[in-house]
């Protein structure tokens, strides 16, 4: 008997099971994530702990599986009719895919930055407000207005635009508009923060002022990025994730990845060897 | 090493790489020549040898270049970072140990013209001998990239290092036998001691091929035999006769 006890006790530490990390429990929790579009098998039976309070990455070539895994975050894939995603994704310990969950109330607790910004038809001011406003989170004008400046402040933004908030939010630069779009994301207070290549359309000036923007964000969310950039991976993020082929290949420190990945194809990609 | 995407990526690693093979030729080649002089007693070798340290001075100036501009360009990740940091610090090592051959050269000159006892130059034949077998070796573990290789001269150079004890000991003998032999010994005590530091920069170099191949850094101390530095003659009856 004590034997067997043992032997599974060995058997499970050889397979990391008992291997807790240091720190604290994951914010969000991914077991068997499969992902199906029609007959297509996007997402193969992805497993990763994502830490609270850090920048995740998540990089790998076109295809590979990464913005649909953090699309399956927020349950965005829900309104891809021939998406079906099994496993579990867990939010602090709390299945998202669970058929009591409201995917409206979800993504107020996920909020998600798009490659390109994509800013209401409205002014800079209704663009914040209007969150806060169909979430009830203000209590009257002046409540709404605190919200709007302290997320355009949070967001970098705040003196930019502070003195014509009722101008059109799509009259701003492609810059100025992504961070008005990640102000909209952090208005309703969200804990985790989706970014699908958020820099992607914008200058070196404007993805720099977007980088500290994520810097200091991390503070007070979680924050998973998908980006393109190695480098914008290796300076924004703690922890990186590389997907290829639908696949989790490997997932680990930042620094790490980038200076001496265990598998070889995170190394072919980083290094410029396989697209 | 090779197989970018991007071709031209490909041919500036090889250039580095030729580039720190040329600097090692160099040094193994200076190393040599200084030898010889002091042990000819030949002072146009040494000259010349004196002179050839700016070859690798240069050679360690524009690898250093490219290297920067490439880091600028190509912003290189994992095995790539590590080889163009490698190869920066091997051409450091590389450039040092031009310096302290040439050390050994400006030696030759200034002890050219006194005689010295055939026997007294034994130990430091088989240092010169052993430190630029070291030398080619890793610089053979380099353009192979053979960690094994590096490895077993990291290790060594122990050897070097027991030789150099042994001839600190006879110099300092002689130099309490006579102490008119003490410029002359003198001379070649610091050119056992350069040989000596040439093989540290070996095991340097020998490091920075591990960290290359593997990724790791090479945590154990290596066993330090160089005990000079703590070393007293016994007696100073020598000196007062």
């Amino acid at each position: 008997m004590d034997m067997s006890v043992a032997f599974d006790v060995n058997t499970a530490l050889a397979n990391g099971a008992l291997v807790t990390p240091a720190g604290p429990p994951p914010k969000i929790s991914a077991q068997g994530v499969n992902v199906h579009y029609g007959e297509k098998h996007a997402l193969k039976d992805v497993c990763v702990n994502i830490a609270p309070r850090a920048v995740t990455s998540f990089i790998g070539p076109s295809g590979c599986g990464k913005s649909t895994f953090l699309r399956c975050i927020n349950r965005m894939n829900d309104t891809v009719a021939t998406c079906r995603v099994t496993g579990s994704i867990l939010i602090d310990g709390e299945d998202i895919y669970d058929p009591a969950i409201d995917p409206v109330e979800l993504r107020s607790r996920v909020g998600m930055v798009f490659q390109k910004p994509n800013p209401f038809p409205k002014s800079i001011y209704e663009n914040v407000a209007y969150g806060p406003r169909i979430h009830a989170l203000a209590a009257n004008k002046g409540e709404l207005d605190a919200i709007v400046e302290r997320s355009l402040r949070k967001a970098s933004l705040w003196e930019e635009v502070k003195d014509r908030l009722n101008e059109s939010g799509t009259g701003l630069s492609g810059g100025q508009q992504q961070r008005l779009c990640i102000a909209r994301t952090i208005a309703i207070d969200p804990e985790i923060i989706l970014m699908d290549e958020p820099c992607s359309a914008l200058d070196p000036i404007a993805t720099a002022r977007i980088e500290m923007l994520i810097e200091e964000l991390r503070q007070a969310y979680t924050i998973v990025i998908v980006t393109h950039s190695m480098q914008q991976a290796a300076r924004v993020s703690q922890r990186t994730a590389f997907f290829h082929l639908g696949t989790l290949v490997e997932e680990g420190e930042t620094q790490a990845i980038f200076t001496r990945p265990s598998d070889q194809r995170t190394q072919d990609y980083i290094t410029g060897r396989i697209g | 090493m090779n197989n970018h995407i991007v071709k031209s990526y490909d041919i500036e690693f090889s250039e580095l790489d030729r580039m720190t093979a040329e600097m090692g030729g160099h040094a193994e080649k200076l190393l040599a020549d200084a030898f010889a002089a002091l042990e000819s007693r030949d002072p146009r070798l040494a000259e010349a040898t004196v002179a050839g340290d700016r070859i690798i001075d240069e050679l360690e100036a524009q690898l250093q270049e490219r290297a920067v501009y490439m880091i600028a360009k190509r912003q290189p990740m994992a095995n790539d970072l590590r080889h163009i940091m490698t190869v920066l610090k091997i051409a450091g090592d590389l450039e040092r140990a031009g310096d302290l051959a040439k050390n050994i050269a400006k030696r030759a000159l200034a002890v050219s013209n006194e005689s010295h006892p055939k026997t007294l130059m034994n130990g430091l034949r088989h240092m010169a001998e052993l430190a630029q077998r070291q030398l080619k070796d890793i610089l053979d573990a380099f353009s192979s990239r053979d960690d094994k290789k590096a490895l077993a001269v990291w290790r060594g150079d122990a050897g070097l290092d027991a030789l150099y004890n042994s001839v600190f000991r006879e110099l300092l003998t002689y130099m309490m036998e006579d102490p008119r032999n003490i410029g002359l010994c003198t001379h070649l005590l610091f050119a056992a001691k350069n040989i000596e530091r040439i093989g540290d920069h070996t095991t340097n170099i020998a490091e920075n091929i591990h960290y290359l191949v593997t990724g790791e850094i090479l945590a154990d101390d290596r066993p330090k035999s160089d005990d000079t530095s703590t070393l007293m003659p016994k007696s100073r009856t020598g000196l007062n006769g």
